[in-house]
């Protein structure tokens, strides 16, 4: 028996959209942010990414993951690494 | 390359390919920290217009560059007055808006908007990033209180002192001018737009794809 594949398509890959955003907020290669891993290291850690940055950042996941986030939400730790982030993310749309 | 133009309230500088042509554009910057990202690209944007036979005057909107005149007294309003002053000063015969441009374009002229912004989100952009600047040097502020003590007595934003009319008009700011010719979407240029971007950039093929749409629109 072959299983069938995951439908994809109507909802969008969000660890796909959350790198392309990445890459377009940090000016980043596409080799750059596809090496990007859990433990990467965001807010803090890349010193492109200011307050304004993140703001930004923040506004644009909302646009293309047609999510919202609170500002009560945005902490260090949630923007502190990539997984964290995705985690974050994922949870949210997940609701 | 360097004009000045009777803005009402002073003089302002205006950066000018100005040689006399037919298609004679206004360019509205984007405003605030989105001017400064998009500055470089703006620029080349004119540049490849005056290649292709098109006068353009981007003018230093009151409060903004080297203008003598107080950021935190300045009013969209102002700004569409001071447009209007420059399209008039500068016989423009159609507007470029660029973002939040569009907010302050003249009732009159022609505009093609590239990638309009209303009011609401760059405010919205401007307030997230001071809650987390505040909430990062351990100050607790909320959009809602700073957007309260805003309309009483202005806010600096992302550095720009902005005056409580200014911060008013924004909340309900739509882009304007009487004669939209054309929106031009991100899409059509390709990539993501350079306001996104952490940090000033360029994108010479997105200016080029610019350019070359409202080189279609205008004529030489």
């Amino acid at each position: 028996m072959t299983s069938e594949p995951i439908a994809v398509g109507e909802i969008p890959d969000t660890d796909r959209v959350l790198r392309q955003v990445l890459r377009d907020v940090l000016g980043l290669a596409p080799e750059r942010t596809a090496g990007f891993t859990p433990e990467t290291g965001l807010f803090g850690h890349l010193p492109e990414l200011d307050s304004m940055a993140v703001a930004g950042l923040l506004t644009e996941i909302e646009d293309r993951l047609g999510i919202m986030i609170d500002d009560d939400e945005v902490d260090g730790e949630m923007l502190e690494t990539y997984g964290a982030l995705l985690a974050f993310v994922e949870a949210k749309r997940s609701r | 390359m360097i004009a000045c133009w009777p803005c009402p309230g002073g003089e302002e500088y205006a950066l000018a390919f100005d040689r006399g042509r037919r298609a004679r554009l206004l360019v509205l910057p984007a405003l605030f920290d989105e001017a400064n990202k998009l500055r470089h690209f703006t620029v080349e944007v004119m540049r490849r217009l005056d290649a292709a036979g098109i006068d353009a005057v981007l003018p230093d909107l009151p409060g903004c560059n080297e203008s003598l005149v107080p950021l935190d007294e300045q009013t969209l309003g102002g700004w569409r007055a001071a447009a209007e002053a420059a399209a008039g000063h500068f016989a423009a015969t159609h507007a470029l808006t660029i973002r939040g441009g569009a907010l302050g374009a003249p009732g009159e002229l022609p505009a093609l908007r590239y990638a309009p912004a209303t009011g609401a989100s760059l405010l919205r952009a401007l307030l997230r990033a001071r809650v987390i600047a505040s909430k990062e040097a351990g100050i607790d502020e909320s959009r809602e209180t700073l957007l309260e003590r805003g309309r009483a007595d202005g806010l600096e934003l992302a550095g720009y002192r902005l005056g409580p009319q200014m911060i008013a008009e924004l909340e309900a700011a739509e882009p304007t001018g009487g004669a939209a010719l054309a929106n031009l979407a991100q899409a059509d240029l390709g990539g993501a737009g350079l306001w996104l971007r952490a940090e000033p950039d360029h994108s010479p093929a997105q200016a080029d794809a610019l350019a070359t749409l409202v080189a279609r629109q205008v004529g030489a």
